[in-house]
């Protein structure tokens, strides 16, 4: 029988999460013998090849490029997980959620005391995702089937999420492993 | 008139004296009922509605409520479980709550209610409120991002400090807490001493030069749930 997939995808966030899976350290070996990775940066996979068990999510939603992903992994996932804080509530690219998008652009391009822009132009090409008026969390664009938090979610919270999911058991978290931080 | 009254909190049995509130009672007897707003050197004024228990089959705050011989006190069961989590779920979502740069994280009580109510998520949508920082005063700064309107400040610098620095302004969803002066908070007469000062449960009083002494795994509620130390009396 073919082992399950796994997809991973990095959003509006650091990418500290996918640090987190890596930090599973030679589990990921272990993990290897469960699974197989599908569109993920860790193995560099552009497109999905098919049907996934799992998504993992890092990060919100702050352009159309970020939306059109989370789509697509709703699409090809069975479960998909919120890991970290920037997946459940925007977190650090979320500070702008209470400055109207226009003032932002405006003091990244034009007005901020370090800016040197001569032609005084914000980046409008077509080829660049426009951002959204805020940042959102990744329950309030798609569902969500589970939730990881932890910023960065740390490697034994998702090692362990992962581990009940392909084996079928039911997953309990000590307490010293939820943190928001 | 006796001076011992007995009543039960989930079928045990808890002795209590007259005057007493079902949460004095409760903390004596090594049962833990969650709270926010509630510290026991100031006035209960069941605000947070977190202490909430069903009393003889109705609900009432366990901080504000009087003991009385034979009442039926429900804590921990599904229902009130599931209230508390959706209040402290629209705590989270009401403010900008990001634990992530925290000073107050691992010593928060309202981040440590969520880890003992078992939230990984709340499940309303987010408001992401504009609220300010005050950080004119030399020793405390003010992060309304992250109040919960608790009413501790006001009352602890109204009742203990004899200051009157905090007060609440406004109704409903735009109550928040003002400062008593003309600007800021550095113009008030508060001190780093005030009771004001080191009363907050979450990140929105705090004194300046303090901010990540404790390291990760250490801090108040790293290890051990909050309430652990109530339960510790049993």
């Amino acid at each position: 029988m073919a082992k399950p997939k796994i997809a991973t995808a990095s959003l509006a966030g650091c990418f500290g999460c996918h640090m987190s899976i890596l930090d599973i350290d030679e589990r990921i070996l272990k993990l290897i013998e469960l699974v197989d990775f599908d569109k993920s940066p860790i193995n560099d996979f552009k497109e999905f090849t098919g049907r996934c068990a799992i998504g993992l999510i890092e990060g919100g939603c702050a352009n159309e490029d970020n939306v059109h992903v989370l789509r697509d992994f709703r699409k090809h996932c069975d479960i998909l997980i919120s890991v970290g804080d920037c997946a459940i509530n925007g977190d650090i690219p979320a500070l702008r959620n209470n400055i109207p998008l226009k003032e932002c652009l405006e003091e990244a391009y034009l007005n901020g005391p370090s800016v040197y822009n001569p032609e005084k132009t914000i980046p409008n090409d077509k080829e660049l995702p426009l951002c959204l008026d805020r940042v959102y969390p990744c329950h309030e664009v798609v569902k969500i089937d589970y939730f990881l938090p932890g910023c960065p979610a740390n490697a034994e919270i998702i090692w362990q999420a992962l581990v009940a999911l392909l084996t079928n058991k039911p997953l309990e978290l000590p307490y010293e492993m939820i943190k928001y931080d | 008139m006796s001076d011992q009254i007995t009543f039960t909190i989930d079928g045990v049995e808890v002795k209590a004296k007259p005057g007493q509130t079902i949460m004095q009672a409760a903390d004596e007897a090594g049962i833990y009922i969650p709270r926010l707003c509630y510290l026991p050197e100031l006035t209960a004024h069941g605000s947070c509605r977190v202490c909430t228990v069903i009393v003889n089959g109705k609900p009432q705050t366990a901080c504000t409520q009087p003991v009385a011989e034979g009442m039926i006190v429900e804590n921990d069961t599904p229902e009130l479980l599931e209230h508390r989590r959706n209040l402290v779920d629209m705590l989270f979502v009401e403010g900008n709550h990001l634990c992530m740069f925290c000073e107050r994280s691992g010593n928060c009580e309202l981040q440590a209610m969520a880890y003992r109510l078992g939230i990984l998520a709340p499940k309303y949508p987010y408001f992401y409120p504009d609220k300010p920082l005050d950080s004119t005063h030399k020793d405390i700064f003010l992060e309304l991002n992250r109040c919960i309107l608790c009413g501790r400040c006001v009352n602890a610098s109204a009742d203990i400090d004899g200051k009157g620095v905090f007060g609440f302004v406004g109704r409903s969803i735009d109550k928040k807490i003002a400062v008593n002066s003309d600007k800021n908070l550095g113009d008030t007469n508060m001190a780093v001493t005030d009771k004001a000062a080191s009363v907050c449960p979450v990140g929105s009083i705090n004194k300046k030069g303090t901010a990540f002494k404790i390291p990760y795994g250490q801090r108040l509620y790293d290890q051990k749930p909050i309430g652990s130390d109530i339960e510790n009396k049993k």
